[in-house]
Protein backbone atom coordinates (compact mmCIF):
# COMPACT_ATOMS: atom_id res chain seq x y z
CA UNK A 1 0.00 0.00 0.00
CA UNK A 2 1.34 3.38 -1.03
CA UNK A 3 1.22 5.59 2.07
CA UNK A 4 2.00 8.85 0.27
CA UNK A 5 -1.13 9.34 -1.81
CA UNK A 6 -4.58 7.82 -1.88
CA UNK A 7 -4.96 7.44 -5.64
CA UNK A 8 -8.51 6.10 -5.41
CA UNK A 9 -9.52 9.22 -3.54
CA UNK A 10 -7.83 11.47 -6.10
CA UNK A 11 -9.82 9.74 -8.84
CA UNK A 12 -13.17 9.60 -7.06
CA UNK A 13 -13.10 13.22 -5.88
CA UNK A 14 -13.25 14.50 -9.47
CA UNK A 15 -16.73 15.94 -9.90
CA UNK A 16 -17.27 13.90 -13.07
CA UNK A 17 -16.64 10.59 -11.30
CA UNK A 18 -20.21 9.98 -10.14
CA UNK A 19 -21.45 10.77 -13.66
CA UNK A 20 -19.14 8.32 -15.41
CA UNK A 21 -18.84 5.54 -12.87
CA UNK A 22 -21.73 3.27 -11.96
CA UNK A 23 -21.42 -0.36 -11.03
CA UNK A 24 -19.78 -2.13 -13.97
CA UNK A 25 -20.97 -5.69 -14.63
CA UNK A 26 -18.11 -6.39 -17.04
CA UNK A 27 -20.41 -7.21 -19.94
CA UNK A 28 -17.72 -6.02 -22.38
CA UNK A 29 -19.97 -4.01 -24.71
CA UNK A 30 -17.62 -1.02 -24.35
CA UNK A 31 -14.65 -3.18 -25.32
CA UNK A 32 -16.54 -4.59 -28.30
CA UNK A 33 -17.40 -1.15 -29.68
CA UNK A 34 -14.10 0.56 -28.78
CA UNK A 35 -11.89 1.64 -31.74
CA UNK A 36 -8.85 1.58 -29.44
CA UNK A 37 -9.56 -2.08 -28.67
CA UNK A 38 -9.24 -2.75 -32.43
CA UNK A 39 -5.71 -1.37 -32.39
CA UNK A 40 -4.27 -1.94 -28.92
CA UNK A 41 -4.52 -4.62 -26.26
CA UNK A 42 -6.94 -2.29 -24.52
CA UNK A 43 -10.22 -3.11 -22.81
CA UNK A 44 -12.09 -0.20 -21.22
CA UNK A 45 -13.86 -2.53 -18.80
CA UNK A 46 -10.52 -3.39 -17.21
CA UNK A 47 -10.26 0.20 -15.97
CA UNK A 48 -13.56 -0.26 -14.17
CA UNK A 49 -12.47 -3.59 -12.70
CA UNK A 50 -9.35 -1.95 -11.25
CA UNK A 51 -11.33 0.92 -9.74
CA UNK A 52 -13.96 -1.48 -8.40
CA UNK A 53 -11.30 -3.61 -6.68
CA UNK A 54 -10.09 -0.44 -4.97
CA UNK A 55 -6.46 -1.47 -4.46
CA UNK A 56 -4.35 1.68 -4.16
CA UNK A 57 -1.24 -0.02 -5.52
CA UNK A 58 -3.16 -1.43 -8.47
CA UNK A 59 -4.65 2.00 -9.24
CA UNK A 60 -1.17 3.54 -9.00
CA UNK A 61 0.13 0.93 -11.44
CA UNK A 62 -2.72 1.75 -13.84
CA UNK A 63 -2.01 5.49 -13.60
CA UNK A 64 1.67 4.78 -14.40
CA UNK A 65 0.91 2.56 -17.38
CA UNK A 66 0.25 2.98 -21.10
CA UNK A 67 -3.29 1.64 -20.79
CA UNK A 68 -4.91 4.93 -19.78
CA UNK A 69 -3.39 6.66 -22.84
CA UNK A 70 -4.84 4.26 -25.41
CA UNK A 71 -8.43 5.55 -25.50
CA UNK A 72 -9.10 7.75 -28.55
CA UNK A 73 -11.81 9.82 -26.81
CA UNK A 74 -14.46 9.08 -29.45
CA UNK A 75 -16.98 8.35 -26.66
CA UNK A 76 -18.49 5.50 -28.71
CA UNK A 77 -18.74 3.72 -25.34
CA UNK A 78 -21.20 6.22 -23.88
CA UNK A 79 -24.45 5.34 -25.67
CA UNK A 80 -23.74 1.60 -25.46
CA UNK A 81 -23.18 0.92 -21.76
CA UNK A 82 -26.28 -0.70 -20.25
CA UNK A 83 -25.30 0.69 -16.84
CA UNK A 84 -24.64 4.27 -18.02
CA UNK A 85 -20.92 4.12 -17.36
CA UNK A 86 -18.79 6.40 -19.51
CA UNK A 87 -15.32 4.84 -19.88
CA UNK A 88 -14.11 7.74 -22.04
CA UNK A 89 -14.81 10.21 -19.25
CA UNK A 90 -13.24 7.94 -16.62
CA UNK A 91 -10.14 8.00 -18.83
CA UNK A 92 -10.17 11.83 -18.75
CA UNK A 93 -10.08 11.69 -14.94
CA UNK A 94 -7.35 9.04 -14.83
CA UNK A 95 -5.17 11.04 -17.23
CA UNK A 96 -5.65 14.19 -15.18
CA UNK A 97 -4.62 12.44 -11.96
CA UNK A 98 -1.70 10.73 -13.70
CA UNK A 99 -0.38 14.10 -14.85
CA UNK A 100 -1.03 15.86 -11.53
CA UNK A 101 0.87 13.20 -9.61
CA UNK A 102 3.71 12.84 -12.13
CA UNK A 103 2.94 9.15 -12.76
CA UNK A 104 2.48 9.85 -16.48
CA UNK A 105 6.26 10.04 -16.80
CA UNK A 106 6.52 6.32 -16.09
CA UNK A 107 4.61 5.54 -19.27
CA UNK A 108 6.11 5.92 -22.75
CA UNK A 109 2.70 7.02 -24.01
CA UNK A 110 2.09 9.26 -21.02
CA UNK A 111 5.29 11.22 -21.31
CA UNK A 112 4.30 12.11 -24.88
CA UNK A 113 1.93 14.62 -23.29
CA UNK A 114 4.89 17.01 -23.34
CA UNK A 115 4.88 16.87 -27.13
CA UNK A 116 1.17 17.71 -27.17
CA UNK A 117 1.78 20.74 -24.97
CA UNK A 118 4.55 21.87 -27.34
CA UNK A 119 2.14 21.72 -30.29
CA UNK A 120 -1.54 22.08 -29.31
CA UNK A 121 -0.90 23.80 -25.96
CA UNK A 122 1.45 26.36 -27.44
CA UNK A 123 -0.92 27.04 -30.33
CA UNK A 124 -4.02 27.64 -28.19
CA UNK A 125 -2.12 29.87 -25.80
CA UNK A 126 -0.46 31.97 -28.49
CA UNK A 127 -3.03 32.08 -31.30
CA UNK A 128 -6.39 31.13 -29.79
CA UNK A 129 -6.63 28.12 -32.13
CA UNK A 130 -5.87 24.48 -31.39
CA UNK A 131 -4.54 24.12 -34.91
CA UNK A 132 -4.06 26.41 -37.88
CA UNK A 133 -2.37 26.00 -41.28
CA UNK A 134 1.01 27.25 -40.02
CA UNK A 135 1.13 24.47 -37.42
CA UNK A 136 0.92 21.63 -39.93
CA UNK A 137 4.41 21.59 -41.42
CA UNK A 138 4.39 19.07 -44.31
CA UNK A 139 7.60 17.35 -43.20
CA UNK A 140 5.88 16.53 -39.90
CA UNK A 141 2.77 15.36 -41.77
CA UNK A 142 3.75 13.28 -44.78
CA UNK A 143 0.44 11.43 -44.43
CA UNK A 144 -1.40 14.58 -45.49
CA UNK A 145 -0.01 14.11 -48.98
CA UNK A 146 1.18 16.40 -51.76
CA UNK A 147 -1.99 18.49 -51.89
CA UNK A 148 -1.41 19.60 -48.31
CA UNK A 149 2.21 20.39 -49.18
CA UNK A 150 0.93 22.57 -52.03
CA UNK A 151 -1.67 24.14 -49.70
CA UNK A 152 0.97 24.93 -47.11
CA UNK A 153 3.39 26.44 -49.61
CA UNK A 154 0.67 28.57 -51.19
CA UNK A 155 -1.34 29.35 -48.08
CA UNK A 156 -0.96 33.13 -48.30
CA UNK A 157 -2.73 33.15 -51.68
CA UNK A 158 -4.95 30.08 -51.36
CA UNK A 159 -6.88 30.95 -48.19
CA UNK A 160 -7.82 34.47 -49.40
CA UNK A 161 -8.78 32.88 -52.75
CA UNK A 162 -11.36 30.86 -50.76
CA UNK A 163 -12.79 33.84 -48.90
CA UNK A 164 -10.60 33.72 -45.80
CA UNK A 165 -9.35 37.01 -44.32
CA UNK A 166 -6.14 35.02 -43.64
CA UNK A 167 -4.44 36.47 -40.57
CA UNK A 168 -6.34 39.76 -40.70
CA UNK A 169 -8.37 40.84 -37.66
CA UNK A 170 -11.78 40.50 -39.22
CA UNK A 171 -14.44 37.79 -39.19
CA UNK A 172 -13.74 34.64 -41.19
CA UNK A 173 -11.63 31.53 -41.14
CA UNK A 174 -7.91 31.63 -40.30
CA UNK A 175 -8.33 35.20 -39.08
CA UNK A 176 -5.93 36.75 -36.61
CA UNK A 177 -7.55 36.71 -33.20
CA UNK A 178 -7.11 40.17 -31.64
CA UNK A 179 -4.47 40.52 -28.94
CA UNK A 180 -7.02 41.71 -26.35
CA UNK A 181 -8.82 38.39 -26.84
CA UNK A 182 -5.59 36.42 -26.46
CA UNK A 183 -5.03 38.32 -23.20
CA UNK A 184 -8.52 37.32 -21.99
CA UNK A 185 -7.86 33.71 -22.98
CA UNK A 186 -4.54 33.62 -21.16
CA UNK A 187 -6.14 35.19 -18.08
CA UNK A 188 -8.73 32.40 -18.10
CA UNK A 189 -5.90 29.85 -18.29
CA UNK A 190 -4.16 31.55 -15.34
CA UNK A 191 -7.24 31.72 -13.11
CA UNK A 192 -8.38 28.16 -13.82
CA UNK A 193 -4.93 26.66 -13.23
CA UNK A 194 -4.71 25.85 -16.93
CA UNK A 195 -1.30 27.48 -17.21
CA UNK A 196 -0.08 25.70 -14.06
CA UNK A 197 -1.32 22.40 -15.47
CA UNK A 198 0.67 22.92 -18.67
CA UNK A 199 3.71 23.88 -16.61
CA UNK A 200 3.28 20.77 -14.45
CA UNK A 201 3.29 18.53 -17.52
CA UNK A 202 6.39 20.29 -18.88
CA UNK A 203 8.22 20.20 -15.49
CA UNK A 204 9.57 23.71 -15.95
CA UNK A 205 10.60 23.22 -19.57
CA UNK A 206 9.71 26.18 -21.79
CA UNK A 207 6.70 25.60 -24.03
CA UNK A 208 5.14 28.99 -24.78
CA UNK B 1 -31.96 2.94 -29.18
CA UNK B 2 -33.94 4.70 -31.89
CA UNK B 3 -34.79 8.33 -31.27
CA UNK B 4 -38.57 8.70 -31.58
CA UNK B 5 -38.78 12.48 -31.26
CA UNK B 6 -36.25 14.61 -33.12
CA UNK B 7 -34.76 17.67 -31.47
CA UNK B 8 -36.05 21.12 -32.31
CA UNK B 9 -33.77 23.18 -34.55
CA UNK B 10 -34.11 26.96 -34.39
CA UNK B 11 -35.02 28.30 -37.82
CA UNK B 12 -33.09 31.58 -37.76
CA UNK B 13 -30.96 34.10 -35.83
CA UNK B 14 -27.74 32.28 -35.03
CA UNK B 15 -24.37 33.23 -33.62
CA UNK B 16 -21.78 31.25 -35.59
CA UNK B 17 -18.63 29.76 -34.08
CA UNK B 18 -15.95 28.41 -36.42
CA UNK B 19 -13.81 25.29 -36.29
CA UNK B 20 -10.01 25.05 -35.98
CA UNK B 21 -9.89 21.99 -38.25
CA UNK B 22 -12.51 23.10 -40.75
CA UNK B 23 -10.88 26.50 -41.25
CA UNK B 24 -7.55 24.77 -41.83
CA UNK B 25 -8.62 22.06 -44.27
CA UNK B 26 -11.95 23.34 -45.59
CA UNK B 27 -11.89 27.16 -45.44
CA UNK B 28 -13.98 27.37 -48.60
CA UNK B 29 -16.65 25.15 -47.05
CA UNK B 30 -17.13 27.52 -44.10
CA UNK B 31 -17.34 30.46 -46.48
CA UNK B 32 -19.77 28.61 -48.76
CA UNK B 33 -21.96 27.75 -45.77
CA UNK B 34 -22.20 31.38 -44.70
CA UNK B 35 -23.07 32.40 -48.27
CA UNK B 36 -25.76 29.70 -48.51
CA UNK B 37 -27.32 30.60 -45.16
CA UNK B 38 -27.31 34.33 -45.84
CA UNK B 39 -27.91 34.53 -49.60
CA UNK B 40 -29.87 31.42 -50.46
CA UNK B 41 -31.83 30.98 -47.25
CA UNK B 42 -31.89 34.65 -46.14
CA UNK B 43 -30.99 33.78 -42.55
CA UNK B 44 -29.56 36.11 -39.94
CA UNK B 45 -26.11 34.72 -39.04
CA UNK B 46 -23.80 36.79 -36.84
CA UNK B 47 -20.14 36.36 -35.91
CA UNK B 48 -17.58 38.01 -33.69
CA UNK B 49 -13.89 38.29 -34.52
CA UNK B 50 -13.15 37.69 -30.83
CA UNK B 51 -14.31 34.12 -30.55
CA UNK B 52 -11.60 31.51 -30.09
CA UNK B 53 -11.13 27.78 -30.19
CA UNK B 54 -13.38 26.02 -27.67
CA UNK B 55 -10.14 24.23 -26.58
CA UNK B 56 -11.71 20.93 -27.71
CA UNK B 57 -8.57 19.28 -29.07
CA UNK B 58 -6.62 20.43 -26.00
CA UNK B 59 -9.38 19.15 -23.72
CA UNK B 60 -9.57 15.73 -25.37
CA UNK B 61 -5.77 15.42 -25.48
CA UNK B 62 -5.92 16.06 -21.72
CA UNK B 63 -3.68 19.10 -21.55
CA UNK B 64 -6.48 21.63 -20.90
CA UNK B 65 -8.32 21.18 -17.59
CA UNK B 66 -12.11 21.03 -17.40
CA UNK B 67 -12.26 24.31 -15.47
CA UNK B 68 -10.37 26.13 -18.23
CA UNK B 69 -12.56 24.72 -20.97
CA UNK B 70 -15.72 25.67 -19.07
CA UNK B 71 -14.58 29.29 -18.76
CA UNK B 72 -13.52 29.51 -22.43
CA UNK B 73 -16.91 28.16 -23.50
CA UNK B 74 -18.67 30.56 -21.13
CA UNK B 75 -16.76 33.36 -22.87
CA UNK B 76 -18.10 32.20 -26.25
CA UNK B 77 -21.62 32.32 -24.80
CA UNK B 78 -20.93 35.86 -23.60
CA UNK B 79 -19.97 36.90 -27.13
CA UNK B 80 -23.17 35.27 -28.40
CA UNK B 81 -25.17 37.28 -25.84
CA UNK B 82 -23.44 40.47 -27.01
CA UNK B 83 -24.55 39.75 -30.58
CA UNK B 84 -28.18 39.66 -29.47
CA UNK B 85 -28.60 36.02 -30.55
CA UNK B 86 -29.60 33.17 -28.29
CA UNK B 87 -29.05 30.35 -30.80
CA UNK B 88 -25.56 28.97 -31.28
CA UNK B 89 -24.49 27.54 -34.64
CA UNK B 90 -21.40 25.34 -34.41
CA UNK B 91 -19.09 24.38 -37.28
CA UNK B 92 -17.04 21.76 -35.43
CA UNK B 93 -18.43 18.43 -34.21
CA UNK B 94 -15.95 18.24 -31.29
CA UNK B 95 -17.10 21.71 -30.20
CA UNK B 96 -20.75 20.72 -30.65
CA UNK B 97 -20.27 17.79 -28.28
CA UNK B 98 -18.26 19.83 -25.81
CA UNK B 99 -20.77 22.70 -25.62
CA UNK B 100 -23.50 20.19 -24.80
CA UNK B 101 -21.24 18.39 -22.32
CA UNK B 102 -20.42 21.56 -20.40
CA UNK B 103 -24.07 22.66 -20.27
CA UNK B 104 -25.02 19.18 -19.04
CA UNK B 105 -22.31 19.32 -16.36
CA UNK B 106 -23.59 22.71 -15.20
CA UNK B 107 -27.13 21.31 -15.11
CA UNK B 108 -26.08 18.45 -12.84
CA UNK B 109 -23.53 20.43 -10.84
CA UNK B 110 -24.74 24.05 -10.51
CA UNK B 111 -21.73 24.86 -8.35
CA UNK B 112 -19.53 24.39 -11.44
CA UNK B 113 -21.56 26.94 -13.36
CA UNK B 114 -21.37 29.36 -10.43
CA UNK B 115 -17.60 28.94 -10.21
CA UNK B 116 -17.28 29.44 -13.99
CA UNK B 117 -19.26 32.68 -13.76
CA UNK B 118 -16.95 33.90 -11.03
CA UNK B 119 -13.80 33.03 -13.01
CA UNK B 120 -15.11 34.57 -16.23
CA UNK B 121 -16.02 37.81 -14.46
CA UNK B 122 -12.65 38.05 -12.74
CA UNK B 123 -10.71 37.26 -15.90
CA UNK B 124 -12.71 39.24 -18.45
CA UNK B 125 -15.48 41.22 -16.74
CA UNK B 126 -17.94 39.22 -18.80
CA UNK B 127 -21.25 37.56 -17.91
CA UNK B 128 -23.23 35.05 -19.92
CA UNK B 129 -26.50 33.26 -20.44
CA UNK B 130 -26.65 29.71 -21.80
CA UNK B 131 -27.87 29.40 -25.43
CA UNK B 132 -31.55 28.67 -25.96
CA UNK B 133 -30.55 26.17 -28.63
CA UNK B 134 -27.40 24.75 -30.17
CA UNK B 135 -27.30 23.46 -33.73
CA UNK B 136 -24.52 21.91 -35.73
CA UNK B 137 -24.24 23.35 -39.22
CA UNK B 138 -25.34 19.98 -40.64
CA UNK B 139 -28.56 20.28 -38.59
CA UNK B 140 -29.37 23.54 -40.32
CA UNK B 141 -28.72 22.16 -43.80
CA UNK B 142 -30.91 19.17 -42.90
CA UNK B 143 -33.67 21.52 -41.75
CA UNK B 144 -33.57 23.40 -45.05
CA UNK B 145 -32.72 20.40 -47.24
CA UNK B 146 -35.87 20.51 -49.35
CA UNK B 147 -35.58 24.24 -49.95
CA UNK B 148 -31.93 23.79 -50.93
CA UNK B 149 -32.88 20.95 -53.25
CA UNK B 150 -35.42 23.22 -54.96
CA UNK B 151 -32.73 25.85 -55.52
CA UNK B 152 -30.13 23.34 -56.71
CA UNK B 153 -28.87 23.22 -60.27
CA UNK B 154 -27.60 19.66 -59.90
CA UNK B 155 -28.68 16.42 -58.28
CA UNK B 156 -26.76 13.44 -56.92
CA UNK B 157 -27.77 11.53 -60.01
CA UNK B 158 -25.62 9.99 -62.72
CA UNK B 159 -25.91 12.05 -65.88
CA UNK B 160 -25.07 8.92 -67.85
CA UNK B 161 -27.58 6.43 -66.38
CA UNK B 162 -30.12 8.70 -64.70
CA UNK B 163 -29.76 6.61 -61.55
CA UNK B 164 -29.08 8.03 -58.07
CA UNK B 165 -25.43 8.06 -57.04
CA UNK B 166 -24.52 5.77 -54.14
CA UNK B 167 -23.49 7.84 -51.14
CA UNK B 168 -22.14 6.66 -47.80
CA UNK B 169 -22.07 8.97 -44.81
CA UNK B 170 -19.92 9.27 -41.73
CA UNK B 171 -21.22 11.15 -38.71
CA UNK B 172 -18.60 12.57 -36.36
CA UNK B 173 -18.72 10.62 -33.08
CA UNK B 174 -19.24 13.67 -30.89
CA UNK B 175 -22.30 14.75 -32.89
CA UNK B 176 -24.60 12.17 -31.29
CA UNK B 177 -22.69 9.56 -29.29
CA UNK B 178 -22.25 11.82 -26.25
CA UNK B 179 -25.86 13.00 -26.27
CA UNK B 180 -27.93 10.93 -28.73
CA UNK B 181 -30.96 13.23 -28.32
CA UNK B 182 -28.88 16.14 -29.64
CA UNK B 183 -28.26 14.36 -32.95
CA UNK B 184 -30.87 13.93 -35.64
CA UNK B 185 -31.64 10.22 -35.60
CA UNK B 186 -29.49 9.69 -32.52
CA UNK B 187 -26.27 7.71 -32.55
CA UNK B 188 -27.75 4.48 -33.92
CA UNK B 189 -29.89 5.63 -36.84
CA UNK B 190 -28.45 8.99 -37.89
CA UNK B 191 -30.45 10.89 -40.49
CA UNK B 192 -28.69 14.25 -40.51
CA UNK B 193 -26.62 13.43 -43.61
CA UNK B 194 -28.72 10.66 -45.17
CA UNK B 195 -31.65 13.10 -45.21
CA UNK B 196 -29.55 15.66 -47.07
CA UNK B 197 -28.28 12.98 -49.47
CA UNK B 198 -31.76 11.74 -50.41
CA UNK B 199 -33.11 15.28 -50.75
CA UNK B 200 -30.34 15.92 -53.24
CA UNK B 201 -31.38 12.86 -55.23
CA UNK B 202 -28.73 10.41 -54.01
CA UNK B 203 -29.09 6.91 -52.57
CA UNK B 204 -27.95 6.64 -48.97
CA UNK B 205 -26.07 3.38 -48.26
CA UNK B 206 -26.09 1.98 -44.71
CA UNK B 207 -22.78 0.09 -44.63
CA UNK B 208 -21.79 -2.15 -41.66
CA UNK B 209 -19.15 0.12 -40.09
CA UNK B 210 -21.12 3.31 -40.67
CA UNK B 211 -21.04 4.12 -36.96
CA UNK B 212 -17.37 3.27 -36.41
CA UNK B 213 -15.07 6.16 -35.47
CA UNK B 214 -12.93 7.64 -38.28
CA UNK B 215 -9.99 7.13 -35.93
CA UNK B 216 -8.96 10.72 -35.15
CA UNK B 217 -8.23 9.66 -31.60
CA UNK B 218 -7.10 13.20 -30.68
CA UNK B 219 -3.69 12.40 -29.11
CA UNK B 220 -3.29 9.46 -31.47
CA UNK B 221 -3.24 11.70 -34.52
CA UNK B 222 -1.37 14.59 -32.91
CA UNK B 223 1.51 12.27 -31.98
CA UNK B 224 3.45 10.88 -34.94
CA UNK B 225 4.08 7.55 -33.25
CA UNK B 226 0.40 6.70 -32.92
CA UNK B 227 -1.03 7.94 -36.22
CA UNK B 228 -1.37 4.28 -37.21
CA UNK B 229 -4.35 4.19 -34.81
CA UNK B 230 -6.09 6.78 -36.92
CA UNK B 231 -5.26 5.12 -40.23
CA UNK B 232 -6.29 1.66 -38.98
CA UNK B 233 -9.76 2.83 -38.02
CA UNK B 234 -10.30 4.68 -41.29
CA UNK B 235 -9.21 1.50 -43.08
CA UNK B 236 -11.89 -0.44 -41.21
CA UNK B 237 -14.47 1.99 -42.55
CA UNK B 238 -13.14 2.02 -46.11
CA UNK B 239 -13.08 -1.78 -46.26
CA UNK B 240 -16.63 -1.87 -44.97
CA UNK B 241 -17.99 0.61 -47.51
CA UNK B 242 -15.99 -0.58 -50.53
CA UNK B 243 -18.25 -3.55 -51.46
CA UNK B 244 -21.14 -1.11 -52.00
CA UNK B 245 -19.14 0.82 -54.63
CA UNK B 246 -19.96 4.27 -53.27
CA UNK B 247 -19.60 7.25 -55.59
CA UNK B 248 -19.12 9.61 -52.68
CA UNK B 249 -18.47 9.84 -48.92
CA UNK B 250 -20.14 12.65 -46.94
CA UNK B 251 -19.00 13.64 -43.43
CA UNK B 252 -20.30 16.38 -41.11
CA UNK B 253 -17.16 16.54 -38.97
CA UNK B 254 -14.17 18.39 -40.44
CA UNK B 255 -11.63 16.05 -38.86
CA UNK B 256 -13.46 12.95 -40.11
CA UNK B 257 -13.74 14.38 -43.64
CA UNK B 258 -10.04 15.16 -43.63
CA UNK B 259 -9.05 11.69 -42.40
CA UNK B 260 -11.34 9.83 -44.79
CA UNK B 261 -9.75 11.84 -47.60
CA UNK B 262 -6.08 11.80 -46.51
CA UNK B 263 -5.86 8.22 -45.29
CA UNK B 264 -7.07 7.03 -48.70
CA UNK B 265 -3.89 8.62 -50.05
CA UNK B 266 -1.64 7.12 -47.37
CA UNK B 267 -3.23 3.69 -47.69
CA UNK B 268 -2.87 3.81 -51.48
CA UNK B 269 0.83 4.60 -51.12
CA UNK B 270 1.29 1.75 -48.61
CA UNK B 271 -0.95 -0.88 -50.17
CA UNK B 272 -0.76 0.14 -53.82
CA UNK B 273 -4.53 0.09 -54.14
CA UNK B 274 -7.61 2.24 -53.77
CA UNK B 275 -11.03 1.42 -52.34
CA UNK B 276 -12.93 2.06 -55.56
CA UNK B 277 -12.92 -0.01 -58.75
CA UNK B 278 -11.55 2.71 -61.03
CA UNK B 279 -8.42 3.43 -58.99
CA UNK B 280 -9.40 7.07 -58.52
CA UNK B 281 -10.28 6.94 -54.83
CA UNK B 282 -13.68 7.72 -53.32
CA UNK B 283 -14.26 11.50 -53.22
CA UNK B 284 -15.08 12.90 -49.79
CA UNK B 285 -17.23 16.00 -49.29
CA UNK B 286 -18.42 17.83 -46.23
CA UNK B 287 -22.12 18.69 -45.96
CA UNK B 288 -21.47 22.34 -46.85
CA UNK B 289 -19.43 21.35 -49.88
CA UNK B 290 -22.21 19.05 -51.07
CA UNK B 291 -24.86 21.77 -50.73
CA UNK B 292 -22.65 24.36 -52.44
CA UNK B 293 -21.83 22.01 -55.30
CA UNK B 294 -25.50 21.15 -55.90
CA UNK B 295 -26.35 24.86 -55.88
CA UNK B 296 -23.95 25.32 -58.76
CA UNK B 297 -21.03 27.04 -57.06
CA UNK B 298 -17.71 26.60 -58.86
CA UNK B 299 -15.89 23.62 -57.24
CA UNK B 300 -12.65 25.60 -57.05
CA UNK B 301 -14.44 28.45 -55.22
CA UNK B 302 -15.62 25.93 -52.61
CA UNK B 303 -12.05 24.71 -52.10
CA UNK B 304 -12.35 21.22 -53.56
CA UNK B 305 -8.82 21.56 -54.96
CA UNK B 306 -7.65 21.17 -51.33
CA UNK B 307 -8.85 17.56 -51.23
CA UNK B 308 -6.24 14.85 -51.75
CA UNK B 309 -8.69 12.45 -53.43
CA UNK B 310 -9.52 14.19 -56.72
CA UNK B 311 -13.20 15.14 -56.98
CA UNK B 312 -13.33 15.16 -60.78
CA UNK B 313 -14.76 11.61 -60.98
CA UNK B 314 -17.78 12.84 -59.01
CA UNK B 315 -18.12 16.07 -61.01
CA UNK B 316 -18.08 14.05 -64.23
CA UNK B 317 -20.71 11.61 -62.97
CA UNK B 318 -23.08 14.45 -62.03
CA UNK B 319 -22.25 16.51 -65.10
CA UNK B 320 -20.89 19.52 -63.27
CA UNK B 321 -18.75 21.64 -65.56
CA UNK B 322 -15.39 22.80 -64.28
CA UNK B 323 -12.16 24.22 -65.59
CA UNK B 324 -9.19 21.85 -65.17
CA UNK B 325 -6.85 24.75 -65.95
CA UNK B 326 -8.17 26.91 -63.13
CA UNK B 327 -8.11 24.20 -60.47
CA UNK B 328 -4.88 25.38 -58.88
CA UNK B 329 -4.91 28.96 -60.11
CA UNK B 330 -4.57 31.35 -57.20
CA UNK B 331 -3.94 34.84 -58.53
CA UNK B 332 -3.48 36.51 -61.91
CA UNK B 333 -0.11 37.89 -60.87
CA UNK B 334 1.67 34.65 -60.02
CA UNK B 335 2.34 31.55 -62.12
CA UNK B 336 0.18 28.58 -61.22
CA UNK B 337 1.92 25.75 -59.40
CA UNK B 338 0.42 22.30 -59.03
CA UNK B 339 0.82 19.65 -56.31
CA UNK B 340 3.23 16.79 -56.87
CA UNK B 341 1.53 13.69 -58.24
CA UNK B 342 0.64 10.86 -55.88
CA UNK B 343 1.84 7.41 -56.96
CA UNK B 344 -1.58 5.78 -57.09
CA UNK B 345 -4.34 8.35 -56.60
CA UNK B 346 -4.23 10.48 -59.74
Amino acid sequence: MDTELNYLELVTKDIRFTDCYKTCMNCGICSAICPAAHVYDYKPRELYSIIQRGSNSEIKTMLSSDIIWECGQCLSCKPRCPRNNIPGVLVQILRKVSQQTGLYKQSTKGIAQKEIVRSIGKNIYATGYCISPDALIPSDHPELGPVWEWTYENREDLYPRLGSPYKKETIGSVRAIPSKTITELQMIFELTNGTDFLNTIMEGESWQ
Amino acid sequence: MAITKQKEIAKDNYFFVRSCIRQTFFPGAEQALINILKSNLKLNILEDVNHTSCTGIGFHTDIVPLETTMAVIARQFSLMNQSGCSNLLVSCVTSFGLYHEIIDLWHHHPELEAKTREVLWTATRREFTIPTSIAHTSDLLYLYRNELALQSLYQLVSIKTGKPLKVVDHIGCHYAKIFPKQGLGGSEFPVVLSGLITSMGGESIDYPERRHCCGFGFRHYVLKESRGYSMTNTKIKLESMAPYNPDLIIANCPGCAMFLDRWQYTLSEIEGKTYDKQGLGIPVLTHEELAALMLGINPWDIGLQMHQVPVESLLNKIGISYSPVNKYKLTDSKPTTIPKKASILQ
